[in-house]
This record gives structure tokens, C-alpha cells and sequence, in this order.
């Protein structure tokens, strides 16, 4: 069971219209691979993050399918465009049916 | 523990079941690609796979992966417990076909990054990383 699973986004609040724009997401999980072993030997059950969904405004940016080689804290760095003002939705999807969410919003002068 | 005539037996069949393993590794890698590509030819212009070449600690190991005009990127480690790592499928709002993350590398191995164009072709690249200490657990 994951705990204390603490998402973190940087967009830029600001943008001009049509501006790519980069987007850098950290959330705190532990993403046990399942190749791991206890003390008593046992394999430790997997227990990761297995999708990651980045929408603006409801129009898909990126969507991730990560498998448990994906460093502990998953880190993800793309580009996004930004067509009017508007919010950046995140979403992670955990193998233990836990989502977690977090959203940004993008103005555009 | 006294050893049985089965123990032993069952203990050899267990040593030649464990010492198969790597050898499927390595398959499935071919296997995933082309479970993706669906046996298509790949090409390796227009992909761009960035990964040190020396990593000091196999448990984060930064990558990224550039392909401009795909769809799907597919990033795999070649010498892995199971090969799959992340597949990127880009939406329309993607500025451009690329992403940055940080991988998990059980040992010295390929990477490889195979893209799905636009066009329905395929493309790949691959570097070698050299891992100092391995990100496994083991």
C-alpha cells in the first residue's frame, strides 16, 4: 500500500497563446518493483504507478504506461502547447486502485 | 535437513528453471519490439535516445527520448528482469514528441527506444549504459 503519495507539477502560470511551454511532474511513490526480496526472503509484492495522464482542458498532452523500471519518485519532463488560458489536469493511476490528482492553472495574456 | 531422492530432484529442476530465466529475458526484449512494431521493418533516423553512458547508480538513471512526428515512443532495457519500462503516447497538445524520465537498470545493458511515426513506420534507437551499481535490489 502506498503512503504519504504527495503529487508535484511545475507549469508556468503564465503563457502567451500557441506557446510551448515545459512541464516537469515529481510524485513521491515508492514503485516496489516486485523483484525485491524481504529479510525472510520473500518477494516483496509489486506495488507501482501504472499510468500517468496529462489533459488541458479535457485534449490529451501525454499519456504514460510505466512498468516497475521506473524509478523510485517518478519524474517526467515534456512539452506541452497551450492554445488558450485554461488548467493542465494530472492524473496517476496506482496498482492498488488508488488515483491521484493534481491540477494547474494556465493563463493566457 | 535430511535430503530426499525427490528434494534433490526437485531442487535440480528448480536450478535449471532459475538458470533459464536470463535466457528469456533477452528474448522478450525482440519480442516486445516486435509485439509493437507488429513485425514491421525499423528504421533508426529521426529518433533520438539521450542516456549516460556511465551510471554511477542503476536505481535512477536519466533518459530521454526524442522523436518528432511519432505517436508512441516505447523505451526498453534490454537487460532487465522484464524489459518494458514506459511507453509515451503523445495527444494533440503535445508541443513536441519527446520526454524525460529516470529509469531503473538492473546491470550494464542497452536501452532501446522504439517510436511509432505518424506515418505508421517505425524507428529505433539504442545506447549502451554502463551501471556501477545495479538497480534491482538484488
Amino acid at each position: 500500500m502506498a503512503e504519504n503519495v504527495t503529487p508535484r507539477v511545475r507549469v508556468p502560470s503564465e503563457a502567451s497563446a500557441g506557446e510551448e511551454i515545459t512541464i516537469k511532474t515529481l510524485i513521491s511513490h515508492t514503485m516496489e518493483s516486485g523483484q525485491r526480496r524481504d529479510g525472510d526472503g520473500e518477494l516483496i509484492p509489486r506495488s507501482i504507478i501504472n499510468r500517468f495522464v496529462v489533459n488541458f482542458n479535457g485534449e490529451n498532452v501525454i499519456d504514460v504506461e510505466l512498468a516497475p523500471a521506473i524509478s523510485t519518485n517518478p519524474f517526467f519532463e515534456f512539452q506541452a502547447t497551450v492554445p488558450e488560458s485554461g488548467t493542465f489536469e494530472f492524473t496517476w493511476y496506482d496498482d492498488d486502485g488508488s488515483v491521484y490528482e493534481d491540477a494547474k492553472e494556465v493563463t493566457v495574456s | 535437513m535430511k535430503l530426499t531422492r525427490r528434494d534433490t530432484i526437485l531442487t535440480a529442476v528448480g536450478a535449471a528453471t532459475v538458470a533459464m530465466l536470463p535466457m528469456r529475458a533477452f528474448a522478450s526484449t525482440d519480442d516486445a519490439i516486435a509485439e509493437f512494431t507488429g513485425g514491421a521493418d525499423v528504421g533508426s533516423e529521426g529518433i533520438t535516445l539521450t542516456a549516460p553512458e556511465i551510471a554511477e547508480n542503476g536505481n535512477t538513471v536519466p533518459i530521454e527520448v526524442s522523436a518528432p512526428g511519432a505517436t508512441e515512443i516505447k523505451v526498453l532495457a534490454a537487460g532487465n528482469p522484464t524489459p518494458e519500462v514506459a511507453t509515451f503516447a503523445f495527444g494533440p497538445l503535445a508541443a513536441a514528441q519527446m520526454a524525460s524520465t529516470r529509469i531503473r537498470l538492473a546491470n550494464s545493458q542497452d536501452v532501446v527506444a522504439v517510436a511509432k511515426m505518424a506515418d505508421g513506420s517505425f524507428v529505433q534507437a539504442r545506447q549502451e549504459v554502463k551501471v556501477t551499481i545495479g538497480g534491482c535490489g538484488g
